[in-house]
């Protein structure tokens, strides 16, 4: 990391000290049939990093949509720099310099970073952009960002998920914002670009720019918070924390409402003779992965650990067989599966819970039952006619079984958390008895409480004689939840044996090496 | 079926071991409670009743603007408008143009589009009236000229369809081509002529009622009945749903998504031939001058009725009765002796006024 003597503990507190920027009493914002936010409160001062906490369904996302404009408050005041605004409008609130990074990055792919950076409010004359000042313009932005190597022409759906952030935040500067917020930000990065990530956003808050950071990595937190609000059910239950004092136990407390820890469910052992229920052979494709070889036996959990774009995603989908394979082959139960052929592969009975829930799993306007039973309609058909009732009737069974909340069948996904839209994907695939599931990060985006109640949802899969394979980009789930680990660099497995043999600290290592030269 | 259904053991294993849910999510639990209540009517059966319920329920802003219409109807021309044959007549005008909105539905709700229905009406009207069709059919019986424009329809939607989902050509611009081809070829194929119908009993046939209703009204009715029952009640209508709602989901959930597009183009393909049947009985001809321009009057009603055009929502009752309130208008204005250009006026203020109320009830139901 660079020298930034704004990061020394002096400069710390100074910044917590800086003036009031934002202060937001009593928020209130119901939507049909949910009081998604009931009284939060959230002061921002200049120049700080203000994190929010909150389980997922606890309105940080409403909270941001209030902020940004999108949603209005049915009640409750918002001052900036001490005066009561109105904010109606997106643009009521860029103009008073508040801005927003989301999850789902809002960028137009096919047009240039310069483009981007000043869309809506592109540098012109008489009606003609000025191509070459926003392209100089976009330049000084991102070099303001010490991200000057990114060329300010290139096509941005060509960028890293990375690369775009830094483009989203450039944006966010082109308006002059005073007040960023950033919506997990670094869901999407590699810990290298998080280091990146945070140089950035000290820069910014020795300009005198507030970010409100919200993000599930607590260690994040204390790396980068100045002070903390946590939100709980829709309302502020404490604000004004310190971000690096406060106890862990003591946020997870507030959060949930009670204290736990992060527990991993006691392994079971692996007997030698329980069959072999997946085998990959020499699995590869070009520029993702090469010679990928590994096995699974009934109730085994195979983790895959390494870096974004090491080809732990691209593995999962091709043995699923949403890609195709250039060479090796995938057995299911000693059958080989065509290569590129989703049906068969879910015909043998394997399942694939994808990286991204909203767009590769769900049918997030359809009623929680369809989604369940897509993958199984024959079972609830008799000449094509659909039985609901008894669909729902085994949705019903599995949601229960799996404390999917809140609680009924027939609510559209859309309304679900995160961690619940997981289980129902779960659920889905607990419908059809797979023998093999995949799981790609299946706690992303899927709050502290709820990721317990997963992690022991998957031991007992296993439990019951399924087979598993794990990716996660959390060196600490992989370890704690797998039987046998498989490391990534690059496209390569560089290490694979028993979880208990490895720790964190040497995952790391394997996965850095070469590449953090 | 109902021992089936109860068996996923593994995920009973798997509850006895999860941990009892937590105590502080009680407040979404009470939330969901509320939501449940209100999204009852439309669970279980699917009597008559519920069908009207649900569908004129949500079509609200549709069923009023007919009503309008119809009242609009009544006082500008009471005594001809408000007879059971002029209803008959709308019907039978209806007819046509509401069995290609039906297949439309289905290949908008998936996520397409359709803009040689048209074109395909015209082929298969053309090539089932040929002398050499024409000819068999005499030897034989009719049904050689009905056989003949199905199965054209269907060629037309399968090459459609394979263009759409194998070609990877966006389904605009593959029915934009097949408009002009299909076209083109019931020009060749005609000579540019009308082709007379002589086969008397394919003209009784299709010209009959049945009790007192229209043939054509009644294959317009079973082929509504039928698409409904397909698009709600079906394993078909539930991937096409998925399939227009987010076609990556649905192919990583195992369903053929290229396969079920084909399926698609070629029901709709399928109903431009029954289509075709119908209006060749009602003009007693084959042309390649037939079905034009009935692209648009099918999206229009599609739309209008409540389907959304990105897909992955759709409603037959709702195509119903924006194909209802169209021919309404078409008759209203008729029956006034209004001129065609400000029919065409009055259609595009529908379409907006229609589309304009939908939004506003379906943003206010909860």
């Amino acid at each position: 990391m660079t020298e930034a003597p704004h990061t020394s503990p002096n400069g710390r507190s100074a910044r917590g000290d800086g003036e009031e920027l934002l202060r937001m009493t009593g928020i209130v914002k119901e939507f049909p049939g949910v009081r998604a936010l009931d009284g939060v409160d959230l002061d921002v001062r200049r120049g700080e990093v203000h994190c929010l906490l909150g389980q997922n369904g606890a309105g940080k996302s409403t909270l941001i949509r209030v902020l940004t404009g999108a949603h209005q408050p049915d009640s409750g005041t918002i001052l900036v720099n001490g005066n009561e605004v109105a904010l109606n409008t997106p643009a009521d609130s860029m103009r008073l310099g508040i801005a927003a990074i989301y999850q789902e990055l809002d960028l137009v792919l096919d047009l240039t970073v310069a483009e981007n950076v000043f869309l809506g409010h592109e540098p012109s004359r008489f009606g003609m952009t000025r191509r070459h000042e926003t392209n100089v313009r976009a330049r000084e932005l991102l070099k303001g960002l010490g991200h000057g190597e990114i060329p300010a022409g290139r096509t941005v759906g060509l960028l890293s998920a990375a690369g775009q952030q830094v483009v989203s935040m450039a944006r966010a500067l082109s308006r002059d914002a005073q007040l960023i917020v950033m919506d997990e930000p670094s869901a999407v990065l590699d810990p290298e670009e998080v280091a990146n990530l945070f140089r950035v956003i000290r820069d910014l808050t020795a300009r005198g720019v507030a970010v409100v950071y919200i993000s599930h990595r607590l260690e994040e937190i204390r790396q980068i918070g100045d002070r903390v609000t946590v939100l709980k059910d829709g309302a502020t239950v404490a604000t004004g924390l310190d971000a690096r004092q406060t106890p862990t136990s003591e946020l997870i407390r507030l959060m949930t409402g009670r204290s736990i820890e992060y527990v991993f469910p006691p392994r079971q052992e692996i007997l030698s003779t329980a069959p072999v229920v997946l085998e990959v052979d020499d699995l590869s494709r070009p520029r993702e992965f090469a010679e990928i070889a590994f096995s699974v036996r009934a109730g085994e959990i195979l983790g895959l650990a390494g870096l974004v774009g090491s080809g732990r995603s691209e593995i999962l989908e091709t043995v699923y067989g949403a890609r195709r394979a250039a060479t090796g082959v995938v057995r299911v139960d000693g059958v080989e599966l065509k290569p590129g052929r989703v049906q068969d592969a879910v015909r043998a009975g394997v399942g694939l819970a994808p990286e991204e829930r909203k767009s590769q799993a769900l049918l997030l306007d359809e009623a929680v039952y369809k989604n369940i039973t897509v993958s199984s309609m024959g079972r609830f058909a008799s000449g094509g006619f659909l039985n609901a009732r008894a669909e729902k009737e085994a949705a019903e069974k599995l949601t229960r079984a799996l404390d999917v909340r809140p609680a009924g069948v027939e609510h559209p996904v859309r309304n679900l958390s995160g961690g619940n839209q997981q289980k129902v994907v779960l659920a889905r695939w607990l419908l059809r008895d797979c023998r093999v599931l995949l799981l790609d990060e299946p706690t992303r985006g899927v709050d502290v409480g709820a990721r317990s109640e997963i992690y022991g949802l998957i031991r007992n899969l296993a439990a019951n004689g399924v087979a598993i394979v794990l990716v996660s980009s959390e060196v600490e789930e992989v370890l704690g939840l797998a039987d046998r680990v498989v490391v990534m660099r690059e496209g390569r497995a560089v290490y694979s044996g028993p979880a208990q043999e490895i720790d964190e600290h040497r995952v790391l290592d394997l996965v850095m090496e070469g590449s953090a030269v | 079926m109902g021992e089936e259904v109860a068996r996923p053991e593994s995920a009973d294993a798997a509850a006895t071991r999860t941990d009892p849910p937590p105590a502080d999510r009680q407040l979404s639990g009470e939330a969901s409670g509320q939501t449940t209540t209100t999204a009852g009517p439309r669970n279980g059966g699917w009597t008559a009743s519920s069908l009207l319920r649900g569908g004129v329920g949500r079509n609200l802003g549709l069923v009023i603007a007919l009503v309008l219409l119809c009242i609009v109807g009544i006082v500008t021309a009471g005594d001809t408008f408000a007879t059971s044959a002029n209803v008959l007549t709308i019907l039978r005008l209806a007819a046509v143009i509401g069995v290609i909105s039906i297949g439309m539905t289905f290949v908008i709700t998936g996520g397409g589009i359709d803009l040689s229905v048209g074109a395909i009406v015209a082929l298969s009207s053309v090539w089932a009236t040929t002398l050499a069709t024409q000819q068999m059919a005499a030897d034989f019986h009719w049904i050689f000229m009905v056989s003949t424009a199905l199965l054209v329809g269907a060629a037309c939607g399968l090459v459609n369809g394979l263009l759409v989902a194998y070609g990877k050509i966006v389904p605009f611009i593959a029915t934009l081509a097949m408009l002009a081809g299909a076209r083109g070829l019931a020009e060749i194929l005609s000579d540019r002529q009308t082709q007379i119908i002589n086969n008397n009993s394919f003209l009784d046939f299709f010209g009959a009622s049945v009790i007192g209703v229209p043939v054509l009204v009644w294959m317009f009715l079973l082929v509504a009945a039928v698409g409904w029952v397909l698009l709600n009640r079906t394993t078909f209508g539930r991937r096409t749903f998925a399939v227009g709602g987010n076609a990556e989901a649905a192919r990583l959930a195992g369903i053929k998504v290229q396969r079920h597009r084909v399926a698609l183009y070629v029901l709709l393909g399928l109903c431009c031939g029954i289509a075709a049947v119908m209006l060749m009985a009602r003009t007693t001809t084959g042309s390649a001058t037939h079905g034009n321009l009935y692209e648009l009057d099918a999206i229009a009603a599609v739309v209008i009725g409540g389907t959304l055009l990105s897909g992955g929502r759709g409603t037959i009752v709702g195509t119903v009765i924006g194909v209802l309130i169209f021919t309404t208008l078409n008759n209203v204005f008729t029956l006034n002796n209004l001129s065609i250009s400000a029919q065409s006026v009055a259609k595009g203020l529908i379409i907006v006024i229609a589309v304009l109320l939908q939004q506003r009830l379906a943003a206010r139901a909860p």
